[in-house]
């Protein structure tokens, strides 16, 4: 036990409510936390993989995730669930999270009107796990200076005003998260203001209640005495009286129950809380303030006095030495107008005295001293990572291996008839890479994708040669139109060597392989050719370097195998194109007896 | 609201729908119809289906949420003597009783609207028994008794085994806890038939979401079950799960309870539209002190140091509270109401009247744009409220409560009206202090 919270806590916010959040960043800026205190955010039915948040003047990502499970498997040290989910899925969430071994150590429920049944049976649910609820129906609570849940507080000024930017000396609990804020006001005047709060929540049913709070604030040495907001209705309060009377509690506590109108109704008025009446003589807001005061428990002659009480009870610890006085730190503020960036960039930047390429200065990559090869700019600047050297050589490999296929495929063909209509080198290239695509190059993509699909979903070779017959495709990768088994591709050749030697292990390559051997015995052409092999061994290339099956399918999905040929034949299509203008070609036409016409009059409709 | 009580007749039709599944083993006819007068219920005995309304002896009863209708003389079973009800007795009784308003042995007043009517079940004392759950604190708790009839709860200790489950406790242990716990009194050929009925009692209790279910008495006539007297609760919170398991009952305001005046009514249905809360209720229309608090907790806090500061409630003119950031409009409407309300009649002592503008310092809602509809109606009201010698108290934190408490002031003294403004260096309810002070 101890404090709820730390500087460190860091929380998944279940339902993108980005006011919520936005505040919850605010207060960490002000307040100087060293990392944000939302780590990600679920939302299942977003379509977005982040969402973005100020943090002081400047914008940070949140990921966003599909379900709680995923969000902590990404950020296992975030503790902290804070479930907005509504009262329809609020049990589910928090019940989601509890499952979640070692995981949550709180869970903040903000719902109000979960069935009962399912609201005790979450809470027993957590208290069997040893997970905090607070709430539901609650606006949760705060640890100043360290972390504060969703809206407690309100707004930044008020959360100076009432000193909840920095820790005092008071543990205050309330049922009301109306009232919250007020208690921590009337505290932040009367006294210097609270090391914890939280407000318990409003339902009949809570997680946590007065006394687990109560107890935990005594075990934590920064809290020196206790609030306690009550309410009429319900039996809490006198486990309080009873942990005082027996000793579990020796911090002071100034308590008081609002709800002491009630008694001078009979019946049909309902104050307050709707759960909030009393069922017995014991339970009238009079009663527990009478029991209260007996057990030694502070308590006002009426809610009015109450920051008397305070003011007396933090003078009486201070004169002897348990409360001292607190140096107020030093804030960061928030800029009033911010404007949201239209663009984001997490690959590069050109701010400080020397641009970088995901961190490394431009001069670290540039010169052969460095040891750094174009494989190594690739990987930082399209995967943000530094790749190993057996990696970045295969990077390599695949450029210069792409980079030229003669002048008669149909983009080099394309370019040469641009270079030769007079165009400028920009033009003439963009003609030969506009024709890369389903029939041109691209290829890599897509024997990548369908060959690790087969792999993933445990297919075997025939069972796969079997699947992309009856979705009617040919099989992207396999064939050449004329090497063949007898007469190989030393491309291929070289860079199945190279992967044998250098890759830690080639599964898909592998299970090619055996897909190459059942084709080529129908056909000898069919062999695995360059593009496969170049697209399932970036796969194989991937998988060793740690990346989630997410993650590569990511890759392919965005394009990234495609970029190395476009990249490699970029070279290649260059070279046509200076080739062109060195020898000064004229203007092509393509010759009529070349052409077949067969042109009819056109119907009248 | 959680926990609301529906009507008998809802009751045991929820019972109907669910016997299969729940009490096998056990038959139930529901034999049940709830009618408002006489010829509702002939009209009733002509439809096909309730052809027994001719042909057995009946039984008609209230159906209004209010208990010990024995005792307050309201069940017709008899005439001349026990289970000789005719139909057409039964509707002259129904309409007799609708004509009056009658008074309960409790004080309450009311007009009875809604009777159930039943055949009349011959048994003996000996078949009645009594059975009910509801949740004591975290667990919920199943009370058993051999002895069922109004008289049970005279020498409840004695009579009434209690049976307390844990949220957490599997079908066999609830099972084997009401064996070991089934009432002494049970004659040994029903104690069987009796525990198989209480577990499955508990589980129909526990998976149609009540909140409280008992019946008193239930008769055992072999496997045949009569459910004579039915009293149930519904955790209404549960009602998007439950669907039309609930056979759509409703929830009748308790009997006897006074009618809303046009003002409260025109506030609750206001708040049913609304996003936010709006609550109004009157409490002495005569009243001295007005209260126009934001929040819930907050509005608690006012009364009661109303109550504390004057010695009573006698000043108090209403309680309620406006929160949830209600739009100006919806703030003008309320305090409209409020204002209207408050300068009906002077002060009998001569006293000025005194109007609480209160809140807890308010965690987003704006607290200028909701004080302009406050505004709005000052404008309105101005001199209405000179006239009864209004003296307004403002005290408010929150959102842009500087330009709020600024503008207040400003209307206030252009208008004329005597006012105080504070904001959150006060503490909250330290302006009631300064109105009775004063």
């Amino acid at each position: 036990m101890g404090a709820l919270f730390t500087k460190d806590t860091q929380a998944i916010f279940w339902n993108n409510n980005a006011s919520a959040i936005q505040r919850m960043l605010d207060y960490d800026y002000v307040v100087n936390r060293a990392k944000p205190s939302v780590a990600a955010i679920v939302a299942p039915t977003s379509g977005n993989k982040f969402e973005k948040f100020f943090y002081g003047p400047d914008e940070i990502m949140v990921p966003i995730f599909r379900n709680t499970t995923e969000a902590a498997a990404a950020f296992p040290k975030a503790d902290v669930l804070l479930n907005f989910a509504s009262f329809r899925t609020a049990y589910d969430v928090t019940m989601e999270a509890i499952t979640l071994k070692g995981q949550f150590k709180t869970v903040m429920v903000t719902a109000e009107g979960i069935p009962e049944r399912l609201a005790r049976k979450m809470n027993q649910a957590a208290r069997d796990a040893g997970v905090v609820v607070i709430g539901p129906a609650t606006v949760g609570g705060i640890a100043p200076g360290a972390f504060k849940i969703a809206n407690v507080g309100g707004t930044i000024e008020n959360i100076v005003n009432s000193k909840l930017h920095r820790a005092g000396s008071c543990g205050l609990v309330t049922r009301s998260g109306g009232l919250f804020n007020e208690l921590s006001n009337i505290i932040a005047i009367n006294a210097d203001g609270i090391a914890e709060g939280v407000a318990i929540g409003g339902d009949r049913f809570v997680g946590s209640v007065f006394i687990d709070n109560l107890l935990r604030m005594e075990s934590n040495p920064a809290v020196k005495y206790m609030v306690l907001l009550g309410e009429v209705g319900g039996t809490e309060e006198y486990k309080v009286i009873e942990a005082v009377k027996n000793g579990q509690i020796k911090k002071p506590i100034i308590a008081w129950c609002i709800g002491t109108i009630a008694k001078h109704f009979s019946s049909g008025v309902q104050f307050g809380h709707a759960g909030a009446s009393a069922n017995a003589d014991s339970e009238t807001a009079a009663a527990k303030n009478t029991a209260m005061a007996a057990a030694g428990i502070y308590v006002p002659a009426s809610f009015n006095d109450l920051p008397r009480t305070i003011a007396d009870v933090y003078t009486k610890l201070k004169a002897e030495g348990i409360v001292v006085d607190i140096e107020e730190p030093s804030l960061r503020t928030v800029p009033k107008v911010r404007r949201k960036k239209e663009f984001i960039c997490t690959i590069s930047d050109d701010r400080g005295d020397e641009a970088t390429y995901a961190g490394y200065p431009i001069s670290s990559v540039a010169t052969p001293e460095t040891g750094f090869g174009i494989g190594d700019v690739i990987s930082l600047l399209w995967f943000k990572k530094r790749y190993p050297k057996w990696a970045t050589d295969y990077l390599e490999t695949v450029i210069k291996t792409v980079a030229d296929h003669g002048p008669a495929v149909s983009g080099a063909h394309n370019a040469k008839v641009t270079a030769r209509a007079g165009k400028d080198v920009i033009s003439s290239l963009v003609t030969g890479l506009l024709t890369i695509g389903p029939r041109f190059g691209g290829a890599i993509d897509d024997a990548a994708r369908y060959f690790k699909y087969a792999n993933d979903h445990g297919m075997t070779p025939a069972q796969f040669i079997d699947y992309m017959k009856k979705e009617g495709k040919t099989i992207s990768g396999i064939g050449h139109r004329i090497k063949s088994v007898r007469n190989p591709d030393l491309r291929v050749s070289g860079l199945k060597k190279y992967a044998a030697e250098f890759f830690p292990s080639t599964p898909l390559l592998d299970f090619a392989l055996e897909v190459e051997k059942l084709t080529t015995s129908k056909k000898d052409n069919l062999i695995l050719n360059v593009d496969g092999t170049i697209g399932i061994l970036m796969v194989d290339m991937w998988r060793a370097l740690g990346y989630s099956e997410e993650e590569i399918d990511g890759f392919i999905d965005a394009g990234a195998l495609n970029a190395f040929f476009v990249v490699g034949r970029s070279i290649g299509f260059i070279g046509h194109i200076l080739d062109e203008k060195r020898l000064g070609m004229p203007m092509y036409r393509h010759p009529t007896d070349d052409i077949l016409y067969n042109v009819e009059l056109a119907d009248e409709i | 609201m959680a926990q609301r009580a529906i009507r008998e007749y809802d009751g045991k039709a929820i019972f109907s729908k669910h016997w299969e599944k729940y009490f096998s083993g056990f038959r139930y006819g529901f034999k049940s119809v709830l009618v408002t007068n006489g010829d509702e219920l002939r009209a009733k005995a002509q439809e096909h289906g309730f052809e027994w309304l001719k042909q057995e002896a009946l039984v008609a009863k209230p159906d209004m949420l209010f208990g010990k209708r024995g005792k307050n003389d309201l069940v017709l079973f008899r005439t001349t003597k026990p289970g000789d009800v005719t139909l057409e007795e039964a509707a002259r009784w129904i309409d007799e009783k609708i004509a009056h308003e009658i008074t309960l042995l409790s004080g309450q007043k009311g007009t009875l609207t809604h009777f159930i009517v039943e055949p009349f079940t011959p048994h003996a004392q000996e078949q009645e028994y009594y059975i009910s759950a509801t949740t004591v604190g975290e667990d919920d708790v199943l009370y058993l008794s051999a002895e069922g009839g109004m008289e049970v709860e005279e020498g409840w200790e004695e009579k009434v085994n209690e049976v307390t489950i844990s949220i957490t406790m599997k079908d066999n242990e609830i099972e084997h806890l009401i064996r070991a716990n089934v009432p002494e009194g049970i004659p040994a050929e029903n104690k069987e038939r009796f525990i198989a009925f209480a577990e499955q009692f508990y589980k129909f209790y526990r998976d149609l979401n009540f909140a409280y279910l008992e019946i008193n008495p239930i008769v055992m006539i072999g496997n045949d079950m009569h459910i004579l007297d039915l009293v149930a609760r519904l955790d209404d919170t549960a009602g998007f799960m439950m669907g039309d398991a609930w056979c759509g009952a409703e929830f009748p305001t308790a009997f006897g309870m006074e009618d809303q005046s046009p003002e409260e009514k025109a506030i609750a249905e206001a708040d049913s539209k609304s996003g936010a809360s709006l609550k109004l209720t009157v409490l002495n229309p005569m009243g001295r002190i007005w209260t126009m608090v934001a929040g819930g907790g907050a509005s608690v806090v006012y009364a009661d140091t109303i109550a504390d500061l004057a010695g009573n409630v006698s000043d108090l003119a209403n309680y309620g509270e406006y929160s949830g950031g209600p739009t100006t409009g919806e703030t003008k409407f309320y305090a409209d109401t409020v204002l209207d309300l408050m300068t009906r009649h002077k002060d009998p002592k001569g006293r000025d009247k005194i109007l609480i503008i209160g809140g807890a310092i308010a965690n987003f809602t704006d607290v200028a744009k909701t004080f302009t509809g406050i505004i709005q109606s000052f404008e309105t009201y101005a001199e209405k409220m000179k006239a009864v010698g209004a003296r307004i108290y403002v005290r408010r934190g929150g959102p842009n409560y500087e330009k709020g408490l600024k503008d207040i002031k400003e209307a206030a003294d252009r208008l004329g009206l005597y006012i105080e403004v504070y904001g959150p260096e006060t503490h909250v309810t330290d302006i009631v202090r300064m109105a009775l002070e004063k």
